[in-house]
């Protein structure tokens, strides 16, 4: 079925999210949708998936105008959608995940679930999925629930398949997997619309691209174009992919984790048995697919999680069973994983976002008092010195964009004074240019003398960053390597697998 | 290396559990152990007890049994004590580092047994059939409120109001029953202002998203202040719209007969018979039925629920809508067939317990259910002990369906799960 947008323009209030945006997609190619975070490429489909309605514009599929008004209609017209957050009930098995809106019954409303579990097994057969009707979603690997969706989305004849930034929850190999499942689907006649950021994904699987830059169609690329080409076109100017970056000059052991062990509230073992050491100047990534325990090790070295064995010691002091107030008063330097949530108070304005951790004592406070003159002289230097794009010191956090918001976190962390920063994937959803930004800063950081912890799911800024790459796989360290490991090895530690060629 | 291909594994992630030998119910059942020394040698009461097993109406009669007190409670004592040190030994050194829930459930059983024998000492006899009869009547509400609470959680709205739903079920059952001189339109009428009260809450959580648990203490306070109201301006003044037809007894041939059992479970009105089938339906259709997963997705992924063509709003205000009418049909038990007129404050709280007796239930209809039945049997057991005139104070066994529910719920509860979305309003961006 061919799939054709025509002028399609959403708009969020003064916000132009998609501006006069035409796509066509044919059957049986893969057609990347190739744009930056904010770039208004989940927006655009959220209309074709009649999530959002659109303002102006219209959808056609074989050449008739489409009106749906929910998802619902969207479905019955055959387009089927892999969500970027999975659209999974995480306590249903997979038979009742598939079947959901659609199911088939018995007298009396009765559910047939036997039908149910032979539509998945016909369809996971097809395409030698291996996947349990009976399996609870909660509890299988991520990739194998991306299957479930594409399960999900087959099982309603999808015609139109759109894929939203699939691959941010995979390794590597599922990476690869998931292409080849792709093309599989393409060969098959399915048109097949493909949103992602990275470019090398886009090579590698696109029959046809075209970049999307502030709601706008900037243009159409060929797959045969290079990194650059393709970056400069979603940027809107020449980037430098990569940062400078001297050779480390590491210094002494500064930061010892040993035998450290996180035991979350359902009892579970989530954190096991893990032990690093990080030299003074020296960047160490932990890089892993998410939910391995990552989370849960940066808690603990911050002070959050209440059951924790083991050590953590920072320039041979113990860190373990101090208050996070005690832990930033060795000298602790934390960027959350989560912004919005954990880093900052949105409804609070900028200069009080930076003085959240040092509310205690002076410079901020005396006598009880707040001191504004102080604050807002400091929230002044800190908007020039990192680039921080706002009206003034008194904007509320809430208001800025990903970037700035996290401009915002590191300004306050790093103006402390520091003997361990630790960074919790630093450019989540953040655009090309503060990237570059919060890369350059984190050099920085190391190459004045301090160690520095980066958690990363993303590889690529694993492989930019690190000195050496720690790979964690259900809570345990799978090794512990230099930072110029090829990708291939990674991806096989970030599946647990220990390569030969892998030291202990 | 050669390119790598590697299949995600379909198995389930199996983290390593660790054993969390928690003493909390060792404990518990430590205090009531000694409470138990306490009644067998600190203060012990002689004489006989007896327990009377048997109705008028039963095929055969079953003696009463008389039991020596002194002799009896000693025993029970130390049987006690074993139980809570085995429970000690299970939690120290088996391999779950827990003891099995049915040994506490024994213990509970022979503590109450314990009590009971203490208590009656000397008196007429304490009537087991009356005791379990007039812990179900009371339960009735509880159970009825507990499964509007649980399809309303379910489908993620939390129903604080349950209360006000039997407080206007009770109400609305006693006026157009006494109007009408017919208990089955005064149960219409109770279902009707259960869905009324539901409708108001379903209005403010869905259409304006306005916080659901102050939503239901409003209603609450609302329902009960009308109420009020109209039972001093209206009811006061016409004594003849306060005075329903109650439905009739029915017993149900042969079980009714058969002896403990067939007075405490058939030979009541329809009422109790609907809660029955009421508990088996619910749970079927929440968890066998297309409409069932539908409720249940919406009340854990909304967002997943609409991206497959599920109305979640629409979703959720048909099943608050069914909840309001269950709700009702308990309050209609008050003024159908406990008593025939309205009181202030009819409920007397029940609406709260059944709410605890959700979250014991888990949020599932039939333990939800055991749950009110355990509470409602707490509250009789207060009443009957009164009754009998144990040497308790009354005041002080006032508390004992209330620290009942309290335990329950805080300490037994161990993990359960509410429904992920529970509480949260859907709102399409």
């Amino acid at each position: 079925m061919k799939l054709e947008l025509r002028g399609i323009t959403k708009r969020f209030g003064a916000l132009t999210a998609n501006d006069h945006i035409d796509l066509t997609v044919e059957p049986g190619e893969i057609h990347c949708l190739l744009g930056e975070n904010g770039a208004g490429k989940s927006t655009l489909m959220n209309v074709l998936y009649g999530l959002y309605q659109a303002d102006e514009g219209e959808i056609l599929l074989d050449d008739d105008v489409q009106h749906f008004s929910g998802p619902g209609d969207a479905m019955n017209a055959g387009i089927g959608m892999v969500h970027q957050h999975f659209m999974l009930i995480p306590v249903f098995t997979v038979a009742e995940n598939v079947m959901l809106g659609h199911e088939p019954t018995r007298l009396g409303g009765r559910l047939d679930l036997a039908a149910a579990r032979a539509k998945v097994r016909e369809i996971s057969e097809r395409f030698g999925f291996d996947v349990d009707p009976d399996a609870v979603v909660e509890e299988l690997p991520v990739g194998v629930q991306q299957r479930v969706e594409i399960i999900k989305a087959l099982s309603r004849d999808a015609k139109v398949l759109v894929f939203d930034e699939p691959t941010a929850v995979l390794t590597p190999q599922e990476t690869d997997e998931l292409m080849a499942i792709m093309r599989q689907l393409r060969d098959t006649g399915v048109a097949i619309v493909f949103i992602t950021h990275k470019l090398r994904e886009v090579r590698e699987v696109a029959d046809r691209i075209t970049v999307i830059r502030l709601g706008k169609v900037v243009g159409e690329a060929q797959p045969t174009a290079s990194n650059a080409e393709l970056a400069s076109m979603m940027v809107g100017r020449a980037v430098d992919l990569s940062i400078h970056k001297d050779p480390p000059k590491i210094g002494a052991e500064a930061f010892v984790v040993h035998d450290l062990t996180v035991i979350d509230a359902a009892d579970q073992v989530v954190v096991s048995h893990v032990g690093f050491t990080v030299h003074a100047g020296e960047v160490l990534a932990i890089a892993g697919v998410q939910g391995n325990g990552q989370t849960e090790l940066v808690e603990a070295i911050l002070g959050v999680q209440n059951r924790v064995e083991g050590s953590i010691r920072l320039d041979g002091r113990e860190l373990l069973g101090r208050s996070v107030g005690g832990v930033l008063d060795a000298g602790v330097g934390f960027v959350p994983e989560d912004r919005t949530d954990d880093g900052l108070v949105a409804e609070f304005t900028i200069a009080e976002n930076l003085m959240l951790d040092r509310s205690t004592g002076a410079p901020f406070v005396r006598g009880g008092t707040l001191q504004l003159t102080e604050l807002e002289r400091f929230a002044e230097e800190k908007i020039a010195e990192f680039d921080i794009r706002a009206q003034g010191v008194t904007t509320h956090v809430g208001r800025l964009s990903g970037g700035n918001q996290q401009k915002v976190v590191l300004a306050r962390e790093l103006s402390r004074e520091l003997r361990l920063l630790v960074v919790s994937q630093p450019t989540r959803g953040l655009d090309v240019g503060s990237i570059e930004f919060v890369h350059t800063r984190i050099v920085q950081t190391r190459d004045s003398g301090i160690p520095v912890v980066v958690v990363s799911t993303e590889l690529d800024e694993v492989v930019t960053l690190a000195d050496r790459i720690a790979v964690m796989y259900r809570g345990s360290i799978v090794g512990i390597v230099p930072g110029d490991t090829s990708r291939e090895v990674l991806g096989l530690m970030m599946a647990g697998e220990k390569p030969a060629e892998v030291a202990a | 290396m050669t390119t790598a291909t590697l299949t995600p594994s379909a198995a389930p992630i199996v983290h390593e559990k660790v054993i969390v030998r928690s003493l909390k119910v060792p404990i518990i059942l430590d205090v009531f152990a000694i409470a138990a020394l306490v009644f067998a040698f600190g203060i012990p009461r002689r004489g006989q007890s007896s327990f009377r097993l048997s109705t008028s109406t039963d095929f055969f009669q079953i003696p009463t049994v008389v039991l020596p007190t002194v002799a009896t409670v000693v025993t029970v004592a130390i049987l006690l004590v074993v139980v809570a040190i085995l429970t000690h030994l299970l939690v120290a050194f088996s391999s779950r580092g827990r003891s099995p829930l049915w040994l506490s459930a024994v213990f509970t059983v022979l503590f109450l047994f314990l009590f009971l024998t203490w208590a009656g000492a000397d008196l007429r006899g304490i009537p087991i059939p009356g005791l379990l009869v007039g812990g179900l009547a009371l339960a009735t509400p509880l159970v009825f409120g507990s499964l509007g609470g649980v399809l309303g959680e379910r489908a993620g709205v939390v129903n604080v109001a349950i209360d006000g739903q039997l407080l206007f079920g009770a109400f609305s059952a006693a006026l157009v029953g006494s109007a009408t001189h017919s208990p089955w339109a005064g149960l219409v009428a109770a279902i009707v202002a259960g869905v009324l009260v539901s409708w108001v809450l379903a209005v403010f959580a869905l259409r304006y998203w306005v916080d659901q648990v102050i939503v239901g203490v409003v209603l609450n306070v609302l329902v009960g202040g009308l109420t009020n109201f109209f039972y001093t301006k209206v009811f006061a003044q016409v004594p003849s719209l306060n005075h329903t037809t109650k439905f009739d007894t029915i017993d149900i041939p042969g079980l009714s007969q058969i002896p403990i059992i067939g007075p405490v479970f058939f030979q009541h009105t329809i009422i109790i018979y609907i809660m029955y089938i009421a508990v088996f339906v619910v749970w079927y259709a929440l968890f066998k039925t297309r409409w069932g997963l539908r409720v249940r997705s919406v009340g854990e992924h909304p967002q997943a629920a609409d991206t497959v063509g599920i109305n979640v709003n629409r979703t959720r205000f048909w099943t608050v809508t069914v909840a309001g009418a269950v709700a009702g049909i308990g309050g209609a038990f008050y003024t159908l067939d406990s008593v025939s007129k309205f009181d202030k404050d009819i409920t007397q709280g029940a609406g709260f317990i059944a709410l605890a007796a959700v979250i014991f239930g888990q949020w599932h209809p039939i333990k939800a259910a055991l749950a009110g039945l355990l509470f409602g049997f707490a509250e009789n057991l207060q009443s009957t002990l009164g009754i009998i005139g144990s040497p308790v104070p009354s005041e002080f066994l006032l508390m004992l369906p209330y620290v009942v529910t309290i335990v329950a719920v805080a300490g037994l509860v161990g993990q359960s799960r509410a429904p992920a979305a529970d509480g949260t309003p859907y709102i399409k961006s």
